[in-house]
């Protein structure tokens, strides 16, 4: 067991005014010590919401959780205490870097406030259990060592002038630089895992490039693994080791970046790709609709817009297939083909 | 190219005041600043650009939401950025204007049938059944079956809204769609599909498009010549193969290399490009691009670079 990471077959339901939605449906996945891994797929296939039960924040109302186990370091997150895992898994361990930053800081207190917040409860300097740091005023010495901490951190991400920016408010800054700030956050804690959730998207392309260059350099250079969702394929390309692709609340396909691009095996993979506009003019979409979660098609999700589905894709999921080390795909019939050789 | 251009703009410019907490005005946002560019019959024109650069603006500008600040629009030969609103109003049917999600537009408490007859209602003088008959030739132009006329908006996908709010659109058979943004916040696969829809559309109806968009990969693939846009100007204009293959201008140049090429070696781990755009309210002195560009000499600061014709197109840069 040497991953850090495991989702073994977690199925997720949603209770919505018409009826009870099955968003995720028995999804597995692994992501092992250092690793990038890219969780791609098209919006409303769960892939935030994967992110989300991960993290344990599902809202409590409306998900209810029917089954399979998020295994971190060994431990059943979902069977574990919630307090001990608010107190030492979530935001210590396992951090998060969401999608939009404007509505993740307070406007009205300085950067310095809410990081220092941070840093008061997640840095990896805090001792002691929840109700006594309740109780206890931040100790002066770890305040001095810990914004020494948040000064590199900044200085880490690219931050012009650390001291005199964390003064400022957060509608200060640009869209790019609060995700800089985001980042240099879900590092501080000095984490095993960052859950980023399309960090990029609402980015313009140059400072996508900045962005994820940096983001990669810098969980490289400290050995973090990060599980990267996403709905752009490129932006994957460009940051991940190994792309797992979901559809519809189950995977798919997980393969190693080269692999997964190069030879993907999975039909839906294959349309997926094949729907990224080139500079050849051609343009090919995925026939049909995405289902409906309240009612979904049995077997493969994927069969009823399938080209090669049968019978048999109707009949049950496909278990998972290894066709290389690394390369697992659950189809019946899947492609032996490079990218963008079939109709 | 020997016939006139359906769409023509010159010098345009759009500005807006920045205004202080006592209504005192502070300074300008130059928004649009001296674009002259123009648009063919039957062509697609991809207008690129970062947030901000002022390409929603100029779309906004032409289609006489905002007034023009100074220059000229002439559409189809005529000048119509300083029309009295009761004139302006007869151009709408021929130039028409479409937001990242048309389908949002609908009115929910119609159905798709009056909300496809009230343009036609407002802008022609056609019968009932002239009506009809153009509903219906619309509706099959985009896919949708007449079934569909008698639903509620919320009784349709997201996908078959958005059809009916271009099939809303193109009752009035406008000879030009400026199209802001349309696939924007949409998934690669669905993405294709409205690509598709615009390009039979085009073929079916003769239509001219002004492409709006941030992401050069549709551009590239929809349009047959672009325009780039950095702070309010047009820094290259050309046959979208030509500036793709070679792009002149150091800027045109970073934003092609910072977009992923899936297959290739990672464009992040070789992107130069440093900072972010300057504040359009205070804009550089000379090229406006000198402060980020890898190229820039002294006379980058004093002099702005016209936008000047280079091997077949239009590049603003001394150094192109």
């Amino acid at each position: 067991m040497s991953e850090l990471l495991s989702v073994r077959g977690l199925s997720v339901d949603f209770l919505t005014d018409g009826g009870v939605a099955q968003v995720l449906d028995g999804i597995s996945l692994n992501v092992d010590p250092g690793e990038v891994v890219g969780l791609v797929g098209e919006s409303g296939c769960g892939k935030t919401t994967l992110a989300r039960a991960i993290l344990g924040i599902l809202p409590g109302g409306a998900a209810r959780i029917r089954g399979g186990e998020v295994r971190f370091k060994g431990t059943d997150l979902l069977r574990e205490d919630p307090i001990v895992v608010n107190d030492r898994v979530r935001g210590r361990r396992i951090t998060f870097i969401p999608q939009d930053t404007s509505t993740s800081f307070s406007p009205v207190f300085p950067v310095e406030t809410q990081i220092m917040d941070l840093m008061k409860w997640k840095s990896p300097r805090a001792e002691g259990d929840r109700g006594q740091r309740a109780l206890s005023r931040y100790p002066r010495e770890r305040h001095r060592a810990d914004r020494d901490a948040v000064l590199e951190s900044l200085r880490a991400v690219q931050i012009p002038e650390p001291a005199r920016a964390l003064r400022r408010l957060p509608h200060e800054f640009s869209g790019g630089q609060r995700q800089r700030l985001m980042i240099a956050m879900a590092l501080l804690p000095c984490p095993d895992l960052i859950v980023a959730d399309e960090p990029t998207t609402a980015l313009d392309v140059t400072i996508q490039a900045q962005i994820l260059r940096l983001l990669r350099e810098l969980v490289k250079e400290r050995g973090v693994s990060v599980l990267f969702t996403t709905h752009d394929l490129g932006t994957a390309h460009e940051i991940c080791d190994r792309v797992v692709v979901m559809y519809a609340g189950q995977e798919m396909e997980a393969a190693p970046a080269d692999t997964f691009f190069a030879r993907p095996a999975h039909p839906y993979t294959r349309r997926l790709l094949a729907s990224v506009p080139t500079g050849t003019g051609e343009i090919r979409d995925i026939p049909g609709d995405v289902p409906s979660l309240v009612a979904p098609p049995a077997g493969c999700r994927f069969h009823p817009r399938c080209d090669y589905a049968t019978p048999e894709c109707r009949a049950g999921r496909p278990a998972p297939r290894a066709l290389a080390p690394d390369h697992e795909v659950r189809c019946h019939h899947p492609v032996d083909a490079p990218a963008g050789d079939d109709g | 190219m020997s016939a006139p251009p359906l769409l023509e703009l010159v010098d345009l410019a759009r500005h807006f005041p920045v205004r202080n907490a006592f209504g005192r005005r502070t300074g300008w946002i130059r928004a649009v600043d001296g674009v002259s560019l123009a648009v063919w019959p039957g062509e697609t024109l991809g207008l690129v650009g970062e947030s901000g650069c002022g390409k929603s603006t100029l779309g906004k500008t032409v289609m006489g939401i905002h007034a023009p600040t100074a220059g000229d629009i002439r559409f189809d030969g005529r000048e119509i950025g300083r029309l009295p609103s009761s004139e302006r109003r007869a151009i709408a049917r021929d130039l028409q204007y479409v937001y990242q999600d048309p389908g949002a537009s609908l009115d929910p408490r119609w159905k798709v049938v009056h909300s496809l007859h009230e343009p036609l209602k407002i802008h022609t003088r056609l019968s009932r059944a002239e009506r009809e008959e153009q509903v219906h030739v619309i509706l099959t132009a985009v896919g949708l079956p007449g079934a569909h006329l008698d639903l509620y908006p919320h009784e349709l996908s997201g996908g078959q809204q958005r059809r009916v709010g271009l099939a809303r659109i193109l009752t009035l058979r406008p000879r030009m769609i400026i199209l802001d943004e349309p696939t924007s916040g949409l998934d690669v696969s669905v993405q294709a599909s409205v690509l598709k829809l615009f390009r039979s559309l085009q073929a079916t109806f003769a239509l001219t498009y002004v492409f709006i968009s941030h992401d050069l990969a549709v551009v590239r693939s929809t349009c047959a010549r672009i325009a780039v846009m950095y702070l309010g100007r047009i820094v290259e204009l050309g046959a979208t193969a030509a500036v793709f293959e070679q792009p002149r201008h150091p800027y045109t140049r970073s934003l092609l290399a910072a977009v992923p090429r899936i297959g290739g070696r990672r464009v992040t781990l070789d992107f130069a490009l440093k900072g972010e755009p300057p504040n359009p309210r205070d804009v550089p002195s000379g090229c406006r691009f000198r402060t980020r560009c890898p190229l820039v000499q002294d006379v980058c600061a004093t002099e702005e670079p016209a936008l000047r014709e280079v091997e077949g197109r239009r590049v603003a840069c001394h150094f192109a």
